[in-house]
């Protein structure tokens, strides 16, 4: 079980105007895992949220961050120790890209030299290069710019934590979905806690490995997307799932998933004697071809063999192979095999290297668990 | 005679009585500038506060000049002291209201993510809200200094000497050229004042700051 990072006991916020924003909530997050919080504007989501950096004070309840009552914690400390990012960024108008960067390791005194490489190594991580954007002023920066920047800061003093408030909801659609799977990327390097706030069902499934859905202050269901997606506790969660929940599932699923893993594989260097008897071992029409790296070359057929004796896999292989990615969706990679009437594909990982094979009988077993029929592979 | 040679023959009383002039005002600027910063910064700390602060000091500065120094004299008797009294008090508005407008109109994004990541007040104060409003508060300076060397000439009624000295005696003796001598330094002094916090406001807003 992986070790609890925040918990939130029985946490209750009510405004000074008699608002009920949050009410009495409790839930555990892990270490490593990003809790996406979704819901109707007023629901709470966001006052859940700086309630963890104490932007806002509960009126009652106890919110633990490494199992240490955060009330207790000298404010200043606490917020240090959490990236926080915001819609609106907030970027400081008069200071440069890297001066806004590098705010919380100058607060916290780091040396110039460690604040300067850092701030380099965060902006070629969210894709700005330091040498032309390092001494721009926000004004100068684009939207999309401006909250890679915010992320960047977000980032720079190495928290263990971080809040995302909307971070992406004021960016134009085409923007907004770039920076999602470049979150979908960073995520995948760096070891962070995140709650991250939306008001976008598609958003909350896609980044989150679990989705708190609130509604009038109330955790109404916590739970993985593919949960929420089959199992909506209510009417309200099923509303806002929304519809094409079968596609949305779909998404959430990747060729990894629905693959057969284990290959038989030869060289390039082994002769076609070698092949032929392998291919009678495994009773195995087809071999990958891989070299010593791992790396998919190509495959040899059986036809290619049956009338050479002699020489190397090398000359007989075929080359020009399609493949899927085994990080790839399956909607896109059931398509592209139609496309190209492919009925199977070696699938390789971004290195390249061969991780196994997907075939349509995967897809329709797929499609037949998603529906709901125990259907097996034909 | 004519002006150029009442110039040349008062030209050491006029540059002393304009570099008492100066004194006045730097003195009068800098101070209240101290205190005016300083008020229109906690006000921003204490809102509900700000609008009756700002108001008393807008009372202050639509009393006439002349009326102040009058009231003034009772207590603190004539010359130079009334006189910088005086000046302060009625720099306070635009000093305190520039200030407070500069600071609370920060994008409140900007505060949000100050707080967010971690800044004590202090630290916020000092590194984001008085940089960012610097222009607006360099522009109450400047509406102050100007003001004052204007305000500076009519002190020199109550004894507080400068270049309103030539100018109260010209016009008492019908003395043209007396009067020009002191007329003419003491608008130039205003208008090359205006100059210089115009250029010291572009050379003070931070880079990000200019479009």
């Amino acid at each position: 079980m992986p070790k609890v990072i925040i918990r939130f006991d029985k946490v209750s916020k009510v405004f000074a105007d008699g608002t009920k924003a949050v009410d009495d909530i409790s839930f555990d997050i892990y270490d490593g895992e990003c809790v996406t919080f979704v819901g109707p504007s007023g629901c709470g989501k966001t006052t859940t949220v700086k309630l963890l950096n104490r932007l806002i004070e509960p009126t009652h309840g106890t919110i633990y961050l490494n199992g240490e009552d955060t009330a207790k914690a000298d404010v200043i400390a606490l917020r240090r120790g959490i990236g926080y990012m915001i819609q609106d960024v907030g970027l400081f108008p008069h200071m440069t890209v890297a001066q806004n960067v590098s705010l919380v390791p100058r607060l916290i005194g780091w040396t110039k030299g460690d604040q300067e490489t850092r701030t380099d190594d965060l902006l070629h991580l969210v894709g700005l290069e330091p040498s032309s954007f390092r001494n721009r002023y926000p004004h100068q920066l684009s939207g999309g710019q401006r909250q890679r920047v915010g992320v960047a800061r977000g980032l720079a003093a190495d928290p263990p934590v971080i809040l995302m408030d909307e971070p992406f909801g004021a960016l134009d659609p085409i923007t907004r979905a770039q920076l999602q799977d470049e979150f979908v990327r960073l995520r995948s390097r760096l070891n962070k806690t995140i709650l991250f706030v939306t008001h976008d069902i598609d958003e909350a499934i896609k980044l989150g490995d679990r989705i708190a859905v609130m509604r009038s202050g109330k955790v109404v269901q916590f739970d993985p997307p593919a949960k929420i997606l089959r199992d909506p506790v209510d009417p309200f969660v099923r509303d806002l799932v929304g519809k094409e929940c079968g596609l949305k599932l779909m998404k959430l699923s990747k060729i990894a998933d629905i693959m057969e893993p284990a290959l038989t594989t030869i060289t390039e260097g082994a002769s076609v004697m070698e092949a032929k008897q392998l291919m009678a071992e495994r009773k195995s029409d087809i071999l990958f071809v891989v070299d010593n790296q791992g790396n998919f070359e190509g495959v040899v057929h059986f036809d290619h063999l049956q009338k050479r004796d002699g020489g190397r896999v090398a000359e007989v292989m075929d080359r020009a192979t399609l493949t899927a990615r085994a990080d790839g969706e399956i909607r896109p990679t059931l398509e592209m095999m139609l496309k190209h009437k492919q009925v199977w594909l070696p699938v390789v990982d971004e290195e390249h290297r061969l991780r196994g094979i997907v075939t349509m009988t995967h897809f329709v077993c797929f499609f037949a668990t998603e529906a709901g029929i125990q259907g097996t592979a034909a | 005679m004519s002006i150029l040679a009442y110039f040349v023959k008062s030209a050491n009383l006029i540059l002393k009585l304009t570099l008492e002039h100066i004194t006045i005002t730097v003195i009068a600027v800098s101070v209240s500038t101290v205190i005016g910063v300083a008020i229109g910064i906690l006000i921003t700390r204490y809102r509900r506060a700000a609008m009756s602060v700002i108001g008393v000091s807008g009372i202050i500065y639509t009393i006439p000049s002349l009326a102040l120094f009058g009231m003034l004299i009772p207590f603190i008797g004539i010359g130079i002291k009334p006189a910088l009294i005086a000046l302060i008090l009625y720099s306070q508005l635009a000093l305190i209201r520039n200030t407070y407008v500069g600071i609370t109109t920060i994008d409140p994004s900007i505060r949000e993510a100050g707080r967010g990541m971690g800044m004590s007040p202090w630290q916020f104060l000092r590194m984001v809200e008085l940089p960012v409003a610097l222009p607006v508060i360099m522009a109450g300076i400047r509406t102050a200094a100007v003001m004052n060397i204007g305000t500076a000439t009519i002190a020199a009624y109550i004894g507080a000497g400068g270049l309103g000295w030539l100018i109260f005696r010209g016009i008492a003796s019908v003395h043209t050229e007396q009067i020009l001598a002191g007329a003419l330094p003491v608008t130039m002094l205003a208008i090359g004042v205006d100059y210089f916090f115009v250029l010291l406001e572009r050379a003070l807003t931070p880079s990000g700051l200019r479009r």
